[in-house]
């Protein structure tokens, strides 16, 4: 059994649908990026999995069957979802962002312990722990967004397209960091993205979406060298 | 200059009233974008249980505490069941469900206590062990009283890890549940924090306006204009809001030409007056959307 299995999801807009079944697994440790044009539906697959969104068809998470549960419970199962637009609660200070991350956690040693090694990624985030957090760059946002989503010791963290809206030198730090997030807790990412030819560097798997269909999937290195593929759905 | 002391000094009194008031409306604004019209009402409401208890023998103190905490879970129950379920209607919906309230906690008084016009006795001593020409002891004692517990409400949302889940909640709903804040529970929570402060509220104003179905009336709406005042997205600014109402309508009635005909009058005034030329209060914040 797969760490994440989603068979045949579908998802709905009131009564417009975007997924038309999408299928794929993750595993455990495991990077996997959903790549895809505007509108293909990969916002959506992540807010399907976190039961934002209307769904039909299967998600499995370590087990676990996830339809019928509130988003607040798929939290407390350890998915920690960096949202689209980051999420940040603006009128709060960078540190109470970071311990509402913790929400659900209990033992405070333990969260003092991961707020300092979140600083410890993000030494930005360090330096303006009272500053409120409407005030940070887009970067600084970023990576509020993603310290915010580390601080609930997650088992599978969504990530939707980090790299929006900043400079590429932003965007090349903060992967960075995802990739020694990987190599040091050991975290599973489910990856959207639009700027492919990054997401592919730093995940293991891929999915490619087409109006709200799985239409390729494979190991990233396989789809980073397929020419066509890389012409007609990546644009790079 | 006695008497200017003693009139601000019984308005910072009667304006703490407003501030719990104002307080109250304002938590809910900020969670759900709307005026609880029926807050007055329901502070009525919980003051006629106060009332109810002390009739039946309790001491004034535990009488107030006991509907304090009564009122919390009215608050609770009264977001569960009827304002969950228009939580997606339009606003016009809403807005009616909030005036029903209002109409049914008056009338539903009315039907179990009477409309007769009861005394209630104030949680203060009348000697406090020392005498002064320019405050009465309920006075003082409303606010010292209202001070602390709004203190206590201010401290309960910067420090504890609920407060800040609950400001969560209401800021930005969909991350507060991405981190795990069941949000919906947090608004009930947020009702029945509003009632119990507006239970304080209707129960340190009965002493001075005297019990009877309609006693908040005049206190809501001076309590709107507090909370106007002093910016609805601001909850410090609306308690502050509400004790400068409370001063300027004492001197309106003393030094305006037949201004104690028209105290009411000015709470409407300052009410039409910073909508139209300060929407967003003294110390709110201008929301800019993008369209």
């Amino acid at each position: 059994m797969a760490f994440l299995e989603v068979r045949g999801l579908e998802a709905y807009y009131r009564q417009t649908q975007a997924l038309f079944g999408v299928d794929f697994v993750l595993d455990e440790g495991s990077i996997t990026a959903v790549l895809g044009a505007n509108g293909a539906g990969k916002t959506t697959t992540l807010r399907a999995i976190c039961r934002m969104v209307r769904t039909e068809g299967e998600v499995v998470f370590d087990g676990q069957d996830l339809s019928g549960l509130s988003t607040e419970r798929v939290v407390g199962l350890g998915i920690a979802h960096v949202p689209e637009g980051r999420g940040t609660f603006v009128r709060q200070s960078v540190e109470e962002n970071l311990q509402l991350g913790a929400y659900t956690r209990k033992n405070k040693a333990d969260i003092a312990a991961d707020m300092e090694s979140v600083y410890g990624y993000f030494p930005r985030l360090g330096e303006r722990r009272r500053q409120q957090a409407g005030t940070l760059s887009g970067g600084e946002q970023q990576m509020l967004a993603i310290g915010r989503a580390l601080m609930l010791r997650p088992k599978l963290m969504l990530l939707d397209e980090p790299s929006f809206g900043l400079a590429p030198l932003i965007v090349q730090e903060i992967y960075e960091i995802m990739a020694r997030i990987r190599e040091r807790e050991g975290t599973s990412m489910l990856l959207v993205e639009q700027n492919a030819s990054i997401a592919l560097e730093l995940a293991d798997h891929a999915y490619l979406l087409e109006t709200g269909r799985g239409v390729r999937g494979g190991e990233s290195s396989l789809l980073r060298d397929d020419e066509d593929i890389r012409r007609s759905y990546l644009g790079y | 200059m006695d008497l200017f002391l003693q009139l601000t000094l019984a308005g910072l009194a009667i304006g703490s009233i407003y501030s719990c008031v104002a307080l109250a409306v304002v938590m809910i604004y900020q969670a759900t974008d709307h005026f609880n019209f029926a807050q007055g009402e329901m502070a009525m409401f919980s003051t006629y249980v106060a009332w109810t208890l002390i009739g039946l023998g309790a001491p004034v103190w535990l009488a107030f505490l006991l509907a304090v905490g009564i009122s919390f879970l009215a608050g609770v129950i009264i977001e569960r069941v009827i304002v969950k379920p228009v939580e997606n209607a339009p606003v016009l919906n809403q807005i009616i469900v909030f005036i029903g309230l209002l109409v049914i906690f008056n009338a539903v008084a009315g039907w179990i206590w009477e409309f007769t016009i009861k005394p209630f006795p104030s949680l203060f001593p009348e000697d406090l062990g020392f005498k002064s020409e320019l405050i009465g002891p309920h006075h003082l004692g409303v606010i010292a009283l209202t001070l602390g517990v709004l203190a206590l409400v201010f401290a309960f949302f910067r420090f504890t890890r609920v407060g800040l889940a609950m400001r969560a909640a209401a800021a930005n709903p969909d991350s507060a549940r991405l981190v795990g804040v069941s949000v919906g529970w947090m608004l009930a929570l947020g009702w029945g924090l509003a009632a119990s402060i507006g239970a304080v509220g209707g129960i340190l104003v009965a002493p001075i306006v005297f019990l009877e179905p309609n006693m908040m009336a005049g206190v809501l709406l001076y309590g709107f204009a507090g909370a106007l005042l002093g910016g609805v997205s601001s909850p410090g600014g609306a308690v502050l809001g509400g004790l400068v109402v409370g001063v300027l309508e004492n001197w309106v009635g003393q030094y305006v030409p037949g201004g104690s005909e028209l105290k009411l009058t000015f709470a409407l005034i300052l009410i039409v007056g910073v909508l139209v030329f300060k929407p967003a209060g003294l110390f709110g914040r201008v929301v800019v959307r993008r369209v």
